[in-house]
Formats: C-alpha cells, sequence, structure tokens
C-alpha cells in the first residue's frame, strides 16, 4: 500500500501536547491532556475493530473495565509494580477478547453490538457480586501504595508519562495495522467478509486478532486511570455511556481513519469541556450532544475526515 | 410450597409488562431490521407521563392509558422522521447510532426538566392475601391490561388491511412496495406502535415500582433478553420470552441473592445469541 503522510504531522503535533505540560509544569493543562489522551487512547483501538473490520462493539469499554480491574488488584493485593501490572491487565484483557472474540465474531451487524452489550453488561454484574474485587463498593487503595512511586505527586506524573506512550504507541501500532497487508484483509472484511474469506483470507482469525489487539490499548488505559484515581467500581469501569462515546468520537471524526479517530476525541472533549461549564447549557449537555451526534449520523456519515477529504482530494493522503 | 404459587403468579403477571415493552422492539425489529436504542428512552417517558397526568391532570394511571398510547403513536412517528427516515438504507452503524442520539436528547432534556429523583405512583388499590403472602391488585390490572394489549396487537397484524401492509412490509421490503403498499407510512406507523408499546409499558411498569428518567434503560436491556430468549421479529416470542423473563426473576430469587440476576440475564442473551440466534420460538 503506499505511504501516506499522517505520522508526519499526528506524531508530532502528539509529543508537542504530551510534553508541553512537563515542561511549563502547568497541572491544569496535564489534567485537561490527559483525558484527551485516553479518549484518543480510546477511539483510535475501537477504531481497529469498528473502523477496519466493520464490527460495531457496543460494550466494547467491556476491556478498559477488565484491564483495570486485573491490574487494579495485582497493585492492591500484590503491591506489583504499575508498569508490570497495567501490561499483565492489558494481555489479559486482550486474551479475554481473543477468546469470546471467537464466539462473538461470528454474528453479525446488530447482532453482534446487541451481543457485545451483554457481555459488558454480565461482565459488569458478576463483579458486583464478587467479594474480594469489593463487590459493588469496589476497592480502594491504601494511600502508602504511592510511596513506591516517590509520594501522591510524582504517581501522578508516572500515570501521565505512562498515558502519554500508550496513546503514541497505540496510535503507531494503528497506522502499521491500516498499512500492512493484515489490515488490508481487515478493510476487506469490513467490505465484503464472504468474498474475502473466498479469496483465502483467514476471516476467523483475522477478526479475533483485530479484536484482540483493539482490547490491548483501552485495557492498558483503564488500568492507568484506576491507579491515578486510588479507586475502582464496576459501575465506573463498565460504563455503557462511555462506551457509546468512544464510538461517537470515531464517528464524529470519521471512521476507519486514525487521524479522525484522534481529531474526533479531541473534538469531542472540547466540546464536552464547553458544553459542561456552559451555564444554561450544563443541565442539556447531554441533549446537546446527542443532537450533535443526529446531525452526524443523518448529514455526516464519514464524520469530519469525510467530509475534509470529499471537498479536498489532495488531503486523503493526510488524514489517513 | 406457597411461596412457589406466590412467585409464579407476580412472574406471570411482571412477565407480561415486559413482554408489552418487548414487543414494541420486537414489532420495529422485524418490520425495518432496527434496534431501537432509543426504546428505554420511550419507556422513561411513558414513565414521566403517567406521572405527570395524575399529578397535574388528576387522571388513574389506567385511564391515563389510552391518551399515552396515542401520544406515543404521534411521537414515535415523529421521530422515525427525525431520526431513521434518512439512514433507514445505511448500515446497522448509522440505525444504532440514530436511535441512540435520540436517546440522549430525550434523556437529557428528561434530566433537565425532572432530575434524576426518584418517583413513584400510589394506585390506592390494596391487595389480597393468598396463603402467608399477598398479591396486589394493581399487579392483576397490569398484567390483565398488558394481555388485552398483546391481543389488540395481533388483531391489528392479521385483521386489518395496515396490519397486513406492515406483515408484507417485513417479510419483503421490495415486492410491498411493488404491488403499491405505501412503505414509508408503513414504516412509520410502525415505528409510532413500537414506541407506543415502550411508553404505554413505561406506564404499567411505573404503578408498581419507583423509577427516575434512567429507569428506562434498566426495562430496554430486559426488553433484549426477552427479544433474543422469543426470536428477534416474532411477536409470539416475545410474550413467551416476557413471561421466562418473569417467572425466573421472581423464582430464582427465592433460591440466589437478587444482584445475580442481571449477570444471569445477559449470560443467557449471550449464550442464545451464539447458539440459537433466531430465539427458542424461532424458525429458520
Amino acid at each position: 500500500m503506499q505511504k501516506g503522510y499522517t505520522l508526519y504531522w499526528l506524531l508530532p503535533a502528539l509529543i508537542v501536547a504530551i510534553i508541553y505540560p512537563i515542561l511549563t509544569d502547568n497541572v491544569m493543562l496535564r489534567e485537561t491532556i490527559f483525558l484527551i489522551l485516553l479518549s484518543i487512547t480510546l477511539s483510535v483501538s475501537l477504531n481497529i475493530i469498528m473502523g477496519y473490520t466493520g464490527y460495531v462493539s457496543f460494550g466494547h469499554i467491556v476491556y478498559y473495565g477488565i484491564g483495570a480491574y486485573t491490574s487494579f488488584y495485582l497493585m492492591y493485593a500484590y503491591k506489583l509494580n504499575l508498569v508490570v501490572s497495567i501490561l499483565i491487565g492489558g494481555v489479559f484483557a486482550s486474551l479475554v477478547a481473543f477468546i469470546l472474540g471467537q464466539a462473538v465474531l461470528s454474528l453479525r451487524g446488530a447482532i453482534f453490538a446487541i451481543a457485545t452489550i451483554g457481555i459488558n453488561e454480565a461482565v459488569k454484574s458478576l463483579i458486583s457480586n464478587i467479594p474480594f474485587l469489593g463487590s459493588a463498593m469496589g476497592l480502594y487503595f491504601d494511600f502508602s501504595i504511592y510511596e513506591n512511586y516517590g509520594g501522591a505527586i510524582k504517581a501522578i506524573w508516572l500515570s501521565y508519562y505512562l498515558m502519554g506512550i500508550l496513546t503514541v504507541f497505540s496510535v503507531v501500532s494503528a497506522y502499521c495495522i491500516k498499512k500492512s497487508k493484515f489490515g488490508l484483509g481487515l478493510f476487506s472484511i469490513r467490505e465484503d467478509q464472504d468474498a474475502s474469506s473466498v479469496l483465502g483470507i483467514k476471516t476467523k482469525l483475522y477478526k479475533s486478532i483485530a479484536y484482540a489487539i483493539s482490547a490491548f490499548f483501552p485495557a492498558i488505559a483503564g488500568g492507568i486511570f484506576a491507579f491515578k484515581s486510588g479507586n475502582i467500581e464496576p459501575s465506573g469501569a463498565f460504563n455503557l455511556v462511555k462506551s457509546i462515546e468512544m464510538i461517537v468520537m470515531v464517528m464524529l471524526g470519521g471512521y476507519g481513519s486514525i487521524a479522525g479517530s484522534a481529531l474526533g476525541a479531541l473534538i469531542y472533549e472540547k466540546i464536552n469541556g464547553v458544553l459542561v461549564v456552559l451555564p444554561y447549557v450544563k443541565d442539556l449537555h447531554l441533549a446537546v450532544s446527542g443532537l450533535i451526534l443526529l446531525i452526524i449520523v443523518q448529514f455526516a456519515p464519514g464524520g469530519i475526515v469525510g467530509l475534509l477529504t470529499k471537498y479536498f482530494k489532495n488531503l486523503r493522503k493526510v488524514l489517513e | 410450597m406457597l411461596v412457589w404459587v406466590n412467585a409464579i403468579i407476580n412472574g406471570v403477571l411482571i412477565g407480561l409488562a415486559y413482554a408489552i415493552a418487548a414487543l414494541g422492539l420486537n414489532l420495529i425489529w422485524g418490520v425495518m431490521k432496527v434496534i431501537n436504542l432509543s426504546h428505554g428512552a420511550f419507556i422513561a417517558l411513558g414513565m414521566f407521563a403517567a406521572y405527570l397526568s395524575i399529578k397535574l391532570l388528576g387522571f388513574s394511571v389506567y385511564t391515563a392509558l389510552i391518551p399515552i398510547f396515542i401520544a406515543g403513536l404521534a411521537v414515535g412517528t415523529v421521530a422515525f422522521f427525525v431520526s431513521l427516515y434518512r439512514v433507514l438504507n445505511e448500515k446497522e452503524l448509522s440505525t444504532l447510532l440514530s436511535t441512540y442520539a435520540l436517546s440522549l436528547i430525550i434523556i437529557g432534556l428528561g434530566t433537565f426538566f425532572f432530575t434524576t429523583n426518584p418517583r413513584a405512583i400510589d394506585t390506592h388499590m390494596g391487595s389480597f392475601t393468598l396463603g402467608y403472602s399477598s398479591i396486589s391488585y394493581a399487579r392483576i390490572i397490569v398484567g390483565v391490561v398488558s394481555l388485552l394489549l398483546a391481543a389488540a396487537l395481533y388483531l391489528f397484524l392479521f385483521k386489518t388491511s395496515l396490519g397486513k401492509a406492515i406483515r408484507a412490509v417485513s417479510q419483503n421490503p421490495t415486492a410491498s412496495k411493488l404491488y403499491g403498499i405505501n412503505t414509508t407510512l408503513v414504516l412509520s406507523v410502525s415505528f409510532g406502535i413500537g414506541v407506543a408499546f415502550a411508553t404505554v409499558s413505561g406506564a404499567l411498569i411505573a404503578s408498581l415500582f419507583p423509577f427516575t428518567i434512567l429507569s428506562g434503560s434498566v426495562y430496554e436491556l430486559k426488553s433484549f433478553v426477552i427479544c433474543v430468549l422469543g426470536g428477534l421479529g416474532s411477536p409470539a416470542g416475545a410474550i413467551l420470552g416476557g413471561l421466562i423473563l418473569g417467572l425466573l426473576e421472581n423464582i430464582l430469587t427465592l433460591k440466589i441473592p437478587v444482584d445475580y440476576m442481571p449477570f444471569i440475564e445477559f449470560t443467557i442473551l449471550v449464550i442464545i445469541l451464539l447458539i440459537k440466534p433466531s430465539g427458542l420460538w424461532g424458525r429458520r
């Protein structure tokens, strides 16, 4: 596949955004950028299954929750190092996704979407009933756990660095997958699964691997987020609304496009930030995001990238 | 022993109310292959419509059902043109998101006007005792009304020309268009009926349990489970599924903590989707 220029501007932009709060030591900005990075990671990784293969994983947040719970529990009960725990959490969630994928990816279209909602709700309800995971109340860190990382302040900075690394890593992986032969196979599944299977693509294996990869990054992000906030509970970790926000971000930016998912996440976070602050709109921000989503789906199904590339054909190589 | 009888009676009665909610979802899926993610929002609207008509207009919850049904029909028909008409032939993602956007708008406005405080409707109906436990008359009325509604839907679908047109479109939209059926009208009316069933079931459920503006999503998820149990698109299946779910909820909770119920329900959902996607009742 021909080489594009997306990473040449996307990566520097990301890195500058990540480094800026570190240099200026601006804590407020760090918090804002942390949330944006989290959203970018989530939407870019959801895009790997949703944008590349066309499988709408409605309950994708389940892997964020599984990763968060796994790594949080390892740190909580065994005092394991943060980096080791989140990696274990990521691998575990991918494994779960791969195994579940063997079964649920044989479903298509809306039925698959319903099944993923079902999986998320089932896991949430199961964890709410497991006593050693804190049941519905969740788990809380003992504050002393941050001592191993040089105090709470340093620990929060550490989680910020990790989130930055994760975001860069997820964007680069998504790009490499898209440009690889594997990615081409995924796109052919999106266009016509039966035809691509006739052409010799192992559709089941391809889909499952894509699903496992798209579960990996959210799981790690969940682990970092749980470490940073110091507590975890089922209704926060398996929040279906957040799952749908991920889909909105991908749709807003442009489905299938990496630059689109990243831009979608950025713009969605910005819009949300503005709406929550405005005095009259504050209580209505749910309704306003619904309206935005409705307008995108009805009038611009390709999202922002779809609109831009429709009018400016030269931008295609820049906005992959 | 009497505990079991009681659980079975309560299960059947509440199962019928669930079945009405699921019938609306099922009709929409059957006719236009759309999973209506705004279903829960409309159930919540029905709950608040019942609440407001009692508080402001002084109706009883049962007389309010008729205006709620008509309003649901009208709102649903309009909602079809707002959210679905343009994207009906697109991929599932578009229809899922479009109906979800509608739900966000309704829930957002609802939260703004009604807040998320819990409310309840007192029907003053009393109850009668059966052995040690009691069954309230309100539940019996809910069960009977649900049965009547299901029967009315059956008569409508099989005996009236519009109902026959709906069934024709659900079997083959292109052929029905060729036979001169106004498919846009049929689709919008079926969406309207689906929404009307959602609002009425909301009103019925509100007469039994306390609710908030967010309660709709609980019953929406139950409706999914029911539709999958009975087979997506099969009206008789929705009733069977509703009864199964109502009975499961009431009988299993005699033995296991009620907190495990969602886990069991959704595990059933996923397993049935995997091994028999056409549902227990489904053909194919």
